[in-house]
This record gives structure tokens, sequence and C-alpha cells, in this order.
């Protein structure tokens, strides 16, 4: 827990945001749009006497008593296993039926299957992962959940080629990026145990080729999602301040109906593009969730 | 040597089917330059003589094969071939003397069946998940069954059923099967 005292400068109660770290998070489904409602799934989850409580989103419904995996909805594909606070960035990215999304760090593919689920499972949605283990685990999940809109690549997605599908860009993109996952220590406690500055500034490296790449492959006109799960500046504004300097792109504001903090300007000796204050940093003391990261861009003509 | 014209294409060499790759299905027997590869026109008859599913419930998807006799629905339109690790869901097994349909195909798009469905109760329901076979009396076709349960109110397609002498096997794959078997 050492590793979060870092982050006291930033965080508006910090004591509250300390305690909140230490509870776990309750178990979160959302349901699958693809093949069902979210009235029947709640009352497939009644007929099981499966207890439910209401979150920010209406697709997303808590089980206070429950494990996701062990009921009739599921074996259904009805549900999915999904963080509360993990379908923040489609619902931001807010893609449509028809349209081509790449979905640049997809595996295991919650947010890949939200986003099918989004798009009425049509159009295009392009999901790339580099693990090809973790790809099996992609594509299980969204057969599971009937997706048939999805097209799966296996590369790193810095370099994610076009070609394939005759270089079309794409309208949407979500960059939900591997990071070093500060906010998920809720549900993985020992998350901070291997934590590393240079791991940190490692993989920030990796996220930054990411993003910039997302920026190219998208239309101009076209929405870009950068999302993290943690609370390390040098993985989120210091990634969005690398962007607006290379590429062809700008911070959009955007409503969330959730509690959240502007992005900093500041952390330490580095001061970041003052737009970077458009972007949310959730904490889990905000909402009782775990910790998120989110900003939207609109890219430009180059 | 095999041609690297797609199905669409005008190649007139005897091509094979490459296992790593996608292909589009031929709409028809005259486009066909694959030998064995189903047209798009049979997958659509078969699914409308078999279930009963009318091919207006497939026209925004487009089929594939990758690997031999692995069909596959995508949702909208493709460069063929194509080179990448999965496209859209595997839907249908056609190189042996009976089509197959996938749990998942049959999930997603077994709800319009109007024949070769079975209903079953909770209790068999569950056995069929568990991935047990079970003695049944069903007086329609052997062969592979659309198999439905009750959830919510309505029927809703399960799996895939083989039924046999008077026995329903199983087909759900290891990675689906659950045991909700209340004893």
């Amino acid at each position: 827990m050492e590793v979060l005292e870092r982050y006291e400068p930033l965080v508006d109660d910090f004591e509250s945001f300390r305690a909140a770290c230490e509870r776990p998070l309750p178990s979160v489904v959302r349901v699958n749009t693809i093949k069902t409602t979210v009235e029947r799934a709640k009352q497939a989850l009644a007929e099981e006497g499966v207890a439910v409580e209401s979150t920010w989103h209406d697709e997303l419904l808590a089980l206070p008593e429950s494990q996701p995996g062990t009921n009739w909805p599921y074996v259904h594909g009805w549900l999915h296993g999904q963080e509360e606070v993990s379908a923040v960035p489609v619902e931001v990215l807010d893609p449509a039926p028809g349209e081509r999304v790449w979905d640049a760090c997809a595996a295991p593919g919650s947010k890949t299957t939200q986003l099918a689920a989004s798009m009425d499972d049509s159009g295009t949605l392009v999901a790339t992962d580099s693990n090809l283990g973790r790809i099996s685990a992609l594509r299980s999940n969204a057969e599971r959940l009937g997706v048939t809109n999805v097209a799966i690549t296996n590369e790193d997605a810095r370099n994610h080629s076009l070609k394939p599908f005759d270089g079309r860009e794409y309208d949407r993109a979500l960059v939900d990026v591997p990071c070093s996952c500060e906010g998920t220590i809720r549900k993985n406690p020992d998350t901070l145990e291997e934590w590393t500055l240079s791991h940190v500034e490692g993989i920030a490296g990796v996220q930054k080729g990411i993003l910039r790449r997302a920026v190219q492959v998208t239309r101009p006109g076209g929405t870009v999602v950068y999302s993290t799960c943690t609370f390390a500046p040098e993985e989120n504004e210091a990634v969005l301040d690398h962007a607006l300097e290379t590429e062809p792109c700008e911070l959009v504001a955007f409503d969330l109906p959730l509690d959240s903090a502007p992005g900093v300007t500041q952390w330490g000796e580095e001061s970041f593009d003052p737009e970077v204050a458009k972007a949310k940093r959730i904490y889990p003391h905000h909402n009782d969730t775990g910790g998120f990261f989110c900003a939207k861009l609109a890219v430009t003509e180059s | 040597m095999t041609s690297d014209d797609s199905e669409a294409g005008s190649g007139t060499t005897d091509a094979e089917n490459q296992s790593h790759r996608f292909d589009r299905l031929p709409a028809t027997d005259e486009e066909r330059r694959v030998e064995g590869r189903p047209t798009r026109a049979e997958v659509l008859d078969w699914w409308a003589e078999r279930f009963g599913v009318p091919p207006e419930r497939f026209e925004d998807h487009t089929f594939w094969e990758r690997g031999s006799g692995k069909i596959w629905a995508f949702a909208g339109d493709a460069p063929t071939p194509l080179e990448i690790e999965s496209l859209g869901l595997v839907f249908l097994r056609t190189r042996r003397e009976h089509w197959k349909p996938t749990l998942e195909a049959v999930q997603r798009f077994g709800g319009h069946a109007t024949r070769n469905v079975l209903d079953l109760s909770r209790q068999a329901a569950a056995t069929f998940l568990a991935g047990d076979d079970q003695e049944l009396d069903w007086d329609g076709d052997w062969g592979y069954l659309i198999v439905t349960n009750e959830i919510a109110g309505e029927r809703e397609p399960l799996g895939v059923g083989l039924y046999v002498h008077g026995e329903l096997r199983s087909q759900v794959p290891k990675g689906r099967r659950r045991d909700f078997r209340e004893d």
C-alpha cells in the first residue's frame, strides 16, 4: 500500500481513498443485450433467487451475494462478469451500429463484448491483442456472448496493420492499455507488490505508441478513448500530453454519471498540456468502485 | 500449387482449403473453386430445412471457411481471403456426412427455429448442461437437435443434442458444461 502514498498530493480525501482501497468489491455482471434485455435478465436472476442491486449503468447489475458464472442466465450467454468502473470507456466511446471500431488491447474481452453490444452486433469491430493465450480467452468470451461482428488480430497494437481490411480507417478506437493496474487493488490485493517505477516508465512508452497508432488509424472527425486502471500520471496525463504533441488530435470534455476528479496538469517536476484536465480520474472512494482513468480525444485533420 | 484467388474471383486452378486463412464461401455451385467447400446457398438451405430458420435471418451475415469444414458467421463484409485469428463466430461443421451447428450458433440463431427443437424440463436441461446423456422420448427426426430450456418465461436455445436410439446425447463442449443438478 506504500505505493499509494505517492498520490497523496493528488487525492482530495486521502484517508477515505486508502480505506476504500482496502475494501473488496462486490461481483458485478453486465447484461448482454445481444441475447436478451435487462428486464428479462433481472427476471431470470430473480427466478433463481439471486439478489441484484442496481448501479450507475442500467446494464450493470451488482450481485452482492453471488458469483456471476453459476446460474442459468450466465450459461445462456445473457451475463458477463465485469467490474463496474470498467464499463466507463465504452460508454464514453459510444459506438453506433454499423460503424468500424478498433479495440487496440482487447483480451480478455469484457470491453470488446460491450462494444459489440453497443454496436448491436453490426458493423465491424477489429479486436487486437499481442498475446495468443489471451486471445483464446477473448474468443471464448465473444462466442459465449454470441458476438458475430468481431474480427480478431494477433499483433502489437503499436504496429496495427490496416492491410487485411483494405486500409479502411476506423470511426472510433478504444485504447484501454495494459498498465500498472493500481486501480484494481480492491480485486487483486497483491497488485502493488510487484510495483516498480521502472515498470511504470517502461509501460508508459508502450502506451504512448498504442495511443499514437490509434489516432493514426482513426479518420479525422473520429473518436479515440484512452483508459487505464492506474492512478500513475506517467501512464495517464503524460501519455495524453505526448499524443497531443505528436498526433493530430484534441481532448474533448465529456459527462459521466459518476463522481470523478479532473486530469492533473502537474506531477512533480512535470507539467502537462492544460487540456489534459478534460480527462477524468475516478478514485475508489468516489463511487465505491475500482480506480480508473478515462480520456476522450477527437481526431483532427493532419 | 494452391491458388490465391478468392472464391469470388476468376481463378480456375483447383485450390485447396487453406487452414490458416479465412475464405468467403462461394454464393453458389457455379462460383465454387475449392472442392468440397459448401456454398452460401447450401448453408442457408440447411438451416431452413433442418431447423426452419428462414434465410432472411442471415441476410446481414457473411459465411467463411477456415480449417476444413469449419464455417464462421461474420456480421459484415471483409476482403477475402483474410489472414487473421478469428472472424465472427464458429457456426457450423460441414466436412462430415451430417452437418453440425455449434452451441454458440444455436444460442445466437436457434431462437428462430421451428423444427427439430427439443424442449427440456429444467431437470433434463441440467443433465444436458452437465454433459450427460439421457433416455428421452422424441417423435421427430434423429440427428442433431436444438435443445431449449425455459428461462424468464420463454423457451431459449441452450445447445446441441444428438438424438439416436431413444437417447439424447449432450454435445455441450467441456468448457461450457456446468453442473446445476440438485442432488
